[in-house]
């Protein structure tokens, strides 16, 4: 053991170890500990009252074989019958108040998670693929599920059995209690870890293998009109193919381990009844053993192998949940890309300019977008900053929306952007993304959120503003039509005009506008872009665009070359 | 309840048949097995208790009971690898059968709520099927086999228990079809409610960095526990209902136990049957019921394999657009004849009759506002959209009548949003045509005005790695470039310079025209005027009349 320490590489004096990503999950558990207690209880009383079926029926038969007054065995016999259904009535209320539990704690757990995705999103959130970042939240929290369910209930109820199940043996006859206390444990702590040895590796790859799976399925569904054209399905159907016999690979070897598990779990039970006999035969020949109970002890470790049984299964859940709870972590400690200052400022008050000097920028992990800008804004007025794809329009909007952290300065109104909260910043900037999102609900909703308990009246006067108005009175509900799943039922250019609506109707002083007249027709688009600037006349405008069309009525406009202001 | 086998099933997975062989022969040596046990068991028992023998005596019984036990360890392996195997084959099967089906409905048929239906099937439901086979059928199999072995010796013992026992454990499944006939809708509601809740999820991550915008985020983490506390609810509404069905068959079955214990008891008393014989059975007597329990702990796992089985057995029924056999294609002129379209299940037509001729080597531009069925029009010469009248001709042949893949080869779409599919950009420009050069990848990628030298890592950039900046008119131009590296004879380009400067555009254009030029009939629809100004012909939708 000190050979193996003395192997580890040096670590700093005071380091610690991470924490296993399992027990990061625990403080969601305590939350929900009294449901968990009456659910370990009830199991308990389930299991218990199986082997108490079994013994009593033993002792009852063995006796009755003695031909005794039946009254004598009267009390055997209510016995049996209540262990008959108090086992069924304990199981049922045991499922529902673990299930209900663990529920709960998956309830918290995915708020903390959306909790954290909406500190660090979007910039700290690593560019995952979508059905990745899917699969994380809705399979691998899920997954966390079985940490209660199917890792510390059954391991919790089936040690208190098993405890009790000893201690009657022992009582009976004490070299039966060690008999049944080796085999138990046996089962409960050799079987298991065989088990989620021989199963670790597989059940390891099995998350990432699926999370591939799922990022391919969504691909290809994404991209079914330019697969279907190109002859190119074939292939891309192989592929999934190859990722499902390596899953299906991962799922056999996870097959072997839980078939050794059985077979194992099978050869620890039927032998300790062999050693059970082996040792209460001749203590029935010596008289330490009374005859009446040599049933009761061979027919005990039948019953109470039940309370281990699960525990193989439990070993494998636990590693299955170690996976998920990794990834679950991971989003957990996400890192902040703009924290918030300690002692953070005010945003400024009435009408406020932007001042950029020698502002340098990048997206966490690349190199500089932008660098060393300057760019004055009076307040009031507008500005077009004109510049080819990727010459840093959005990176630049990014920052100025609190949503990337920059060096140099950039006053907003005189206080320093970097000096107050991501939340005041965006109080007074507004950003309309070049893609802003749809939310699956009606065209009304998606624009009140910018601005909640606007009436139905002001939503409508914001989408009659961006020309969204002829279009609405030709739809069945107006503001009330459902936009669907990801705005597909609305086009790209309704979809940029809704964006648009969001910020005319939440009112900021400064707004950021990222090409909101593109997927407009030429004359359409000069006359959204008229009708904006009247809209938003009074306002700070900065208005990004990769063509000047439209822009003429700007107060000034600048261009951006691949991060540099001319 | 879900039928316990679904035939479609067994007909589709050539897995689950052999399986079903191995699970009999393994169930039966098993039922064996059982019954050897319990007579070894009881005989041990019996001989020392009332006949005094020592250990010496009955050595030869512990080592048979010893033996059994290894062969029951054994049988276990054996039944536990067969039937994931099976699995992992069927679940792999039905996915490319799902997703091979579904390509060929097309973009029409996926738009929607139904893309997000489809993902969670593909991955989440196909995946549920796997409990199914692994689990659900193998019990199937052992619920049939054990206790008919184990009853029948029960029979040779003791007529009354074997009574007990015959009466009651058919009940078991007749309860179970009862309980879960009661429970069928509730499953398909919790099947549907998970689903809407995945979308949730994403839809609200996806639009996070608008919450935050507009402060919103913490409001609707609010929205969310309240969504979540409803789904709770919901969930265990079904597993009340659902818990009931195994909740009356472990009743059923312990309750029988303690009636053919207690009635061996009274009889023993009574002298009319000896301790042995009541040891047999009171062993026995639980072997029979624990199969056929379960069963029904399967049952859980199983409804939602068979449901999401069932769904996709519903997709793999939905008719394609074209279905047509017609392989062999020559060429022509495609005439549009008075074509009009509506959408399935929509109230209002997505395209007014139209009529136009798209030739070999020219350029036409459909022009209209926004809605008056441009999109649409591309769908129904894609062949994903049947029209509702008129009829499309190539070589005066209709178009209903063609093998929509055959007929699919010949045409190229770029659409508004193409989807990256990488994993590399070369991947994606080389997906016409697998083969094509690194240098030829680079020369379309230039030709549509993308220099590859702009991108971090040139034509082996990582899609991944592009997609958080990759705008919509970067994505267009590398599905351009696809179309540049294997031209078809037919291209339909929806808005191919939107987001690109005048620069960018000057040089799509020239490719287009390149196309055209190599004998490809191009149809743009277009808004701005340079790229109408390109065209060789314009045709007005939603207006009478044809312009030049």
């Amino acid at each position: 053991m000190t050979m193996m320490e003395s192997q580890r590489p040096q670590t700093k004096s005071g380091d610690v170890p991470p924490p296993s990503p399992v027990r990061r999950l625990l403080p969601w558990l305590a939350t929900e500990r009294h449901r968990l207690a009456l659910a370990v209880l009830l199991g308990a009383l389930a299991i218990g009252s199986g082997v108490g079926l079994l013994a009593t029926s033993a002792w009852l038969i063995s006796s009755a074989a003695l031909r005794p007054q039946i009254l004598e065995l009267e009390v055997a016999i209510v016995a049996v019958r209540a262990f008959g259904i108090g086992r069924g009535v304990f199981r049922y209320a045991e499922r529902l108040v673990s299930h209900d539990a663990a529920f709960r704690v998956l309830s918290s757990l995915r708020l903390a998670v959306y909790s954290r995705l909406a500190v660090v999103a979007p910039a700290g959130v690593p560019a995952y693929r979508r059905g990745d970042l899917l699969e994380r939240l809705v399979r691998d929290v899920d997954a966390t599920q079985d940490l209660p369910l199917r890792v510390l209930l059954p391991y919790a109820s089936g040690a208190v059995v098993s405890l009790a199940s000893v201690a009657l043996a022992w009582f009976i006859l004490p070299a039966a209690g060690v008999v049944l206390m080796v085999s138990l444990a046996l089962a409960a702590t050799l079987v298991p870890w065989i088990t989620a040895r021989s199963a670790a590796e597989a059940e390891r790859a099995t998350a990432p293998a699926r999370g591939e799976i799922s990022a391919d399925v969504l691909t290809l569904l994404d991209g079914v009109n330019d697969l279907g054209m190109s002859g190119a399905a074939p292939r891309w159907l192989e592929r999934l193919a190859e990722d499902d016999r390596r899953i299906g690979a991962l799922a056999r070897s996870r097959a072997r381990a839980a078939g050794l598990s059985a077979g194992l779990g099978a050869a620890v039970s039927g032998g300790s009844v062999v050693a059970m006999l082996a040792v209460a035969i001749p203590a029935v020949r010596s008289g330490e053993l009374i005859g009446v109970n040599l049933a009761v002890l061979a027919l005990l470790p039948l019953a109470t192998f039940e309370a281990v049984a699960a525990m193989p299964g439990a070993a494998l859940a636990l590693g299955r949940v170690r996976g998920a709870a990794q990834r679950v972590v991971e989003i957990l400690d996400a890192m902040d890309p703009v924290p918030d200052p300690v002692s953070p400022l005010d945003p400024p008050a009435g009408d406020v300019g932007v001042t950029l000097r020698g502002v340098s920028a990048r997206w966490p992990g690349g190199v500089d977008i932008l660098t060393g800008v300057d760019l004055v804004v009076p307040s009031r007025r507008s500005i077009g900053v004109v510049g080819p794809s990727g010459s840093g329009k959005s990176t630049l909007l990014a920052v100025l929306s609190g949503f990337l952290p920059y060096s140099g300065s950039i006053l907003l109104g005189g206080v320093e952007l970097r000096e107050m909260t991501g939340a005041a910043i965006r109080t007074v900037i507004g950003w309309c993304p070049q893609v802003p999102h749809i939310f699956d609900t009606s065209v009304v909703e998606n624009v009140r959120l910018a601005k909640p308990g606007a009436s139905d009246d002001e939503v409508r006067g914001v989408l009659d503003a961006v020309g969204l108005g002829p279009w609405l009175d030709s739809t069945n509900r107006g503001i009330h039509t459902p936009v669907g799943d990801h705005g597909a039922l609305v086009s790209a250019g309704q979809r940029q005009r809704i964006g648009v609506a969001r910020v005319l109707l939440a009112g900021h002083r400064v707004v950021l506008l990222d090409e909101p007249t593109e997927h407009l027709d030429e004359g359409t688009a000069e006359a959204v872009a008229a009708e904006l600037l009247r809209v938003l006349a009074g306002r700070t405008v900065i208005w990004v665009a990769h063509r000047d069309h439209g822009l003429a009525e700007l107060d000034e406009v600048v261009s951006l070359d691949r991060g540099v202001l001319r | 309840m879900p039928r316990p086998l679904d035939p479609r099933l067994i007909r589709y997975a050539r897995g689950v048949r052999t399986l079903l062989i191995g699970s009999v022969v393994v169930a039966s040596s098993t039922a064996v097995l059982v019954v050897i046990q319990a007579f070894c068991l009881a005989d041990v028992i019996s001989r020392v208790f009332l006949d005094g023998e020592s250990l010496d005596q009955t050595v030869a019984v512990l080592v048979l009971l010893g033996s059994v036990v290894l062969a029951r360890a054994l049988l276990a392996l054996i039944g536990e690898t067969l039937s994931q195997r099976a699995a992992t084959r069927t679940s792999a099967q039905l996915r490319a059968a799902l997703l091979g089906h579904v390509v060929r409905l097309g973009p029409v048929w996926l738009s929607g709520e139904r893309r997000g239906q489809v993902a969670t099937l593909a991955t989440r439901g196909i995946d549920s099927v796997e409990p199914y086979v692994a689990r659900y059928l193998p019990q199937l199999v052992i619920a049939f086999v054990v206790p008919i072995t184990v009853g029948v010796a029960i029979l040779t013992q003791d007529l009354l228990a074997a009574v007990i026992v015959a009466v009651t454990a058919p009940l078991i499944p007749v309860f179970m079809v009862l309980v879960g006939m009661y429970t069928q809708t509730a499953t398909a509601k919790q099947w549907s409610t998970l689903g809407a809740l995945a979308g949730h999820f994403l839809d609200v991550v996806a639009g996070l960095p608008t919450l935050k915008a507009f402060g919103r985020e913490r409001v609707q983490a609010e929205q969310m526990a309240e969504v979540d506390s409803r789904y709770r609810r919901a969930t265990l509404g079904v597993l009340r209902i659902s818990f009931l069905s195994s909740f009356v068959l472990e009743i059923l079955a312990t309750v029988s136990i303690a009636v053919v214990a207690v009635s061996i008891g009274l009889r023993l008393v009574s002298g009319t049957l000896d301790l042995r014989t009541g040891l047999v059975v009171l062993i026995l007597a639980p072997e029979v019921y624990l199969p056929i329990r379960m069963v029904g702990a399967q049952f859980h796992a199983a409804a939602e394999g068979i449901e999401a089985a069932d769904q996709v057995f519903t997709v793999l029924a939905v008719e394609p657009a074209l279905t047509g056999a017609t392989t062999e294609i020559i060429w022509d002129d495609v005439v549009v004849d008075e074509v009009s379209a509506t959408y399935t299940g929509a109230q209002t037509v997505a395209l007014s009759p139209v009529s136009l001729v798209l030739r070999p080597g020219h350029v036409l531009a459909v022009v209209g506002s926004s809605g008056v069925g441009k999109s649409t029009l591309i769908a129904v010469l894609s062949g994903y959209l049947a029209p509702t009248c008129g009829v499309v001709r190539i070589g005066g042949v209709d178009l209903g009548s063609l093998d929509p893949e055959a007929w699919r080869s010949h045409i190229a779409v770029v659409s508004q949003e193409p989807a990256l599919l990488g994993p590399r950009v070369a991947d994606d420009v080389r997906l016409r045509r697998p083969a094509a050069s690194d240098a030829e990848v680079g020369e379309a990628l230039r030709g549509v005005g993308l220099d590859p030298a702009t991108l971090p890592d040139g034509i082996h950039t990582r899609v991944g790695d592009l997609a958080s900046d990759v705008s919509a008119g970067q994505r267009r131009r590398i599905a351009l470039a696809r179309v540049l590296i294997g031209p078809p004879d037919l291209i339909l380009l929806d808005e191919p310079t939107a987001g690109l400067d005048d620069v960018a555009e000057a040089e799509v254009m020239a490719a287009i025209r390149r196309l055209a030029d190599g004998g490809a009939a191009v149809l743009v629809v277009a808004h701005r005027p340079s790229l109408i100004a390109g065209a060789d012909e314009v045709v007005q939708l939603g207006a009478i009349g044809v312009g030049a």
